[in-house]
């Protein structure tokens, strides 16, 4: 399947300056597995080491959030458009 | 330099203090030049007051405005409900872009206190924050 990725600005420099790609795979795991490997430095921001979704990753698919969908395993179908979106959080001093 | 109007400058305030006791949080959607256009709060979905997290819809959506309309996620704000307006260590480690502005609202004092900061290779900067009153 060929599916549509939109890459937020965070991420750009990393993958090549682009904003938007198009990526092949079946399932969300395998797409993120193949960015793994072409995007070695932002590796460890996708995945975690046994392959689940890192937890400051959101990922949707359309409108949806993976987590949702069944996380890595959730289905893409030809135009779907997936984004990624590092979470944006922190915390106070203690 | 980040420059609010006072309606901007309110909209943070006003969300940090209804989010409490959590620490409250949103997102600044920028000009290409870095000037805030509008002020998007979020609720924090990790509903702590230690430790805040954009809700992924509202980054999704700001995300696709920001592509549809040439503007850019410029920055974040939250709150620190018992401590300084001053980055911690996990915000600091957690500062994914060094475009951004990062804006701190101490809710420790009776009076909030507003400060904007970028953070670059784990180094913190403090920007000069700048209210202007538009009619």
């Amino acid at each position: 399947m060929a599916a549509v990725l939109r890459i937020p600005t965070v991420l750009r420099p990393a993958m090549g300056g682009a904003s938007v790609v198009t990526v092949e795979g079946a399932t969300v795991g395998e797409v993120l597995a193949k960015l793994a490997i072409d995007y070695p430095q932002i590796k460890g921001q996708l995945l975690n080491d046994d392959g689940s979704l890192h937890r400051f990753l959101n990922v949707y698919v359309n409108d949806d959030d993976v987590r949702y969908l069944g996380g890595t395993d959730a289905t893409i179908a030809n135009d779907d458009e997936i984004t990624l979106l590092p979470a944006v959080a922190g915390g106070a001093a203690e | 330099m980040l420059t609010l109007s006072e309606a901007q400058r309110d909209q943070i305030l006003a969300t940090c203090v209804r989010a409490l006791p959590d620490e409250g949080c949103g997102l600044l959607l920028c000009s290409p030049e870095g000037d805030v256009v509008e002020v998007i709060p979020s609720d924090n979905v990790a509903h702590s007051a230690r430790i805040y997290e954009i809700d992924s819809r509202v980054l999704l959506r700001a995300y696709r405005r920001a592509d549809d309309e040439g503007l850019v996620v410029g920055g974040v704000f939250h709150s620190h409900t018992h401590s300084a307006a001053y980055p911690s260590p996990t915000d600091v480690a957690q500062a994914p872009d060094p475009t951004w502005h990062y804006v701190l609202v101490s809710l420790k004092e009776p009076e909030p206190e507003l400060r904007s900061y970028r953070v670059a290779d784990a180094v913190v900067q403090e920007e000069p924050v700048h209210v202007v009153d538009v009619h």
